[in-house]
């Protein structure tokens, strides 16, 4: 939208002054150091009851021990390969679901027509398992990557669709009335009301798309697949390497939590004019 | 001109709001409507803005008919409806669509300055107070320069100080234009002063439906309005007649044949 450059120095009112960045910076470091302290010390325990024989190593190896399996695909160069192979299935399918939701949410959000004509069949289908996808998408779109992006679209496709069109159709009637009164078209009102007032609920949207999107690949690649650390789980178990097995499982939670703090860390600056509670404390 | 005759309103579930309003408000005229709640005021305003359709007579803005929302038209509600995401700039320029950038610039600018808040053109709604924030609301209709402009309870929301300085800001700026660009103003309220202190003629509304009970101009200057000694009478005199017409309303009410809306339906707001 056109923004019409201030007149004035900043607004004397309770505007943002000051470092924001150092502060934002050092907000982040607290954060991070507090988010650690659980994790680091189930590890440690973990770490000593597997050393101290309380724990049998073989169903469940130390930290140390997954670290090194790590290190070992590491060295091989192995663990490029799994590792890439599987962010690359999940951004893909993680773009095609996330148009697919925005454009159909958009659509049963802004009309009531398409709401009534798509909505049922999409509540519909929202509730087949994942799992249950999968024969049928091999069969359609045969073994290998296709079948795989799309399983995970579909996965990330829900999430995005529902939450966007239920925040169209919740857009405040009062600031709709508001555009009506400018005579506002079709588009215009889309995406300069409803698309910007749903955009919070959007996000929520986005990042539950991208979690389901981590649960999918791993269903996908379970069911077949000669690379990606859904491959790696497999391989593992098939060849009783429990070290292997959780590695990959450490690398899934890694790898999903760094993509869902980009992907937030990206779509903050879309919801800041949000009036919130933000936490107490 | 803004002209209505013979309007009616009845809603899509057989509710009979409005009828047989007959009404005109010269160029650059303030006029008040005043009447309890529920007689038809809001929908009377936006029968004019275009936002809903009468189902009998005519309304005319300089001999068109107001078939729907028109860019001379401009409303301001109860509540701000600012945009949240929107600066305040942007909020003001919201109905500047297919307005050049540069001209855009200007006009919101100076829009600012007229309601006094250039200093916050780069802040977003919720820095603002709602006294302000109702100012960006009279900003956003008058910067598309509309010859009329609807005020639905502007100010009734806000605190009695905020509530009289934003009576005189609105005075001021509507004076601020050279007379013959002035807008039409039609202010909905139900405080009897705030129609008293800003218009030139007060319409009292009342009745189920509602109608026009009492037409009464005041001819009173703008000048040091509040303190004019011919006020009290005047209000008196209103405030008569609106208790009359509220009492004919309950008595044609009684009278009424066939089944009236129930009573707890007509509290409803719009
Ligand atoms: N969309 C609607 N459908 C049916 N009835 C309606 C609708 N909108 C308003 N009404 C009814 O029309 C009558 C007039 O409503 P309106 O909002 O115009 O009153 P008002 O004079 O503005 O009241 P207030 O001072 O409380 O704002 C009310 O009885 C209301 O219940
Ligand atoms: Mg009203």
């Amino acid at each position: 939208m056109a923004s019409v450059e201030r007149t004035d120095p900043a607004p004397s009112a309770p505007a943002v002054t000051g470092n924001v960045l150092s502060r934002l910076r050092q907000g982040g470091l607290a954060d991070l150091a507090v988010g650690l302290v659980v994790p680091v010390t189930l590890l440690l325990a973990w770490e000593v009851a597997g050393r101290a024989g309380w724990i049998s190593t073989k169903l469940l190896p130390a930290p140390s021990t997954v670290l090194a399996a790590i290190a070992t695909l590491v060295e091989s160069g192995e663990l490029w390969t799994h590792v890439w192979a599987t962010l690359w299935r999940v951004l893909v399918g993680f773009g095609l679901g996330v148009a697919a939701g925005t454009a159909i949410g958009a659509l049963t959000g802004y009309s009531t027509l398409a709401r009534r004509l798509l909505d049922p069949t999409i509540q519909a289908l929202r509730n087949i398992p994942s799992i249950a996808w999968v024969p049928l998408f091999i069969l359609w779109f045969g073994i290998f990557e296709t079948s795989k992006v799309l399983l995970i679209a579909v996965g990330v496709f829900f999430p995005v669709y529902l939450n966007l069109a239920s925040a169209i159709h919740d857009v405040d009637r009062k600031l709709v009335e508001v555009a009506r009164v400018y005579r506002y078209n079709g588009w215009q009102m889309v995406t300069r009301v409803l698309l910007p007032a749903a955009l919070p609920t959007y996000v929520i949207g986005l990042r539950s798309g991208l979690g389901l999107g981590w649960m999918f690949v791993v269903a996908a690649e379970i069911m077949g697949a000669s690379e990606g650390l859904g491959y790696l789980l497999v391989d593992g178990q098939m060849s009783g390497r429990t070290p292997v097995i959780l590695g990959s499982i450490t690398l899934f939670a890694i790898l999903g939590k760094m993509t869902d703090l980009a992907l937030a860390r990206a779509t903050a600056p879309l919801a800041a004019w949000q009036d919130g509670f933000k936490g107490k404390g | 001109m803004l002209r209505l005759t013979d309007v009616a309103k009845r809603y899509a579930n057989g509710y009979l709001a409005l009828s047989g309003i007959s009404l005109g408000v010269g160029r650059g005229d303030i006029l008040a409507l005043v009447g309890g709640s529920g007689c038809g005021k809001s929908t009377l305003l936006r029968l004019v803005s275009g936002l809903d359709q009468p189902t009998g007579g005519l309304v005319e803005l300089d001999g068109s008919p107001v078939t729907g929302p028109r860019p001379d038209i401009a409303v301001v509600f109860q509540e701000p409806r600012l945009m949240p995401w929107l600066k305040i700039a942007d909020n003001v320029a919201f109905g500047l669509t297919g307005v050049r950038r540069a001209e855009k610039y200007q006009l919101v600018a100076d829009a600012l300055e007229r309601v006094g808040l250039t200093r916050f053109a780069t802040a977003l709604p919720r820095q603002l107070s709602g006294g302000m924030a109702q100012r960006v609301a009279l900003a956003r209709a008058l910067v598309t320069r509309p010859k009329v402009l609807l005020l639905d309870e502007p100010f009734s929301a806000l605190d009695a100080l905020t509530r009289a300085d934003l009576q005189d800001h609105l005075v001021d700026v509507w004076s601020g234009y050279p007379p013959e660009e002035r807008p039409t103003l039609v202010l909905v309220t139900h405080d009897i002063d705030e129609a008293l202190v800003l218009a030139d003629r007060v319409v009292v509304l009342a009745g189920n439906p509602g109608r026009v009970h009492v037409e009464e101009a005041v001819i009173l200057s703008r000048q040091g309005r509040r303190d004019d000694e011919r006020l009290p009478a005047l209000r008196t005199r209103l405030l008569e007649a609106l208790r009359a017409a509220q009492r004919a309303g309950q008595d044609a009410r009684r009278e009424e044949p066939g089944p009236a809306p129930s009573p707890s339906f007509r509290e409803q707001p719009a």
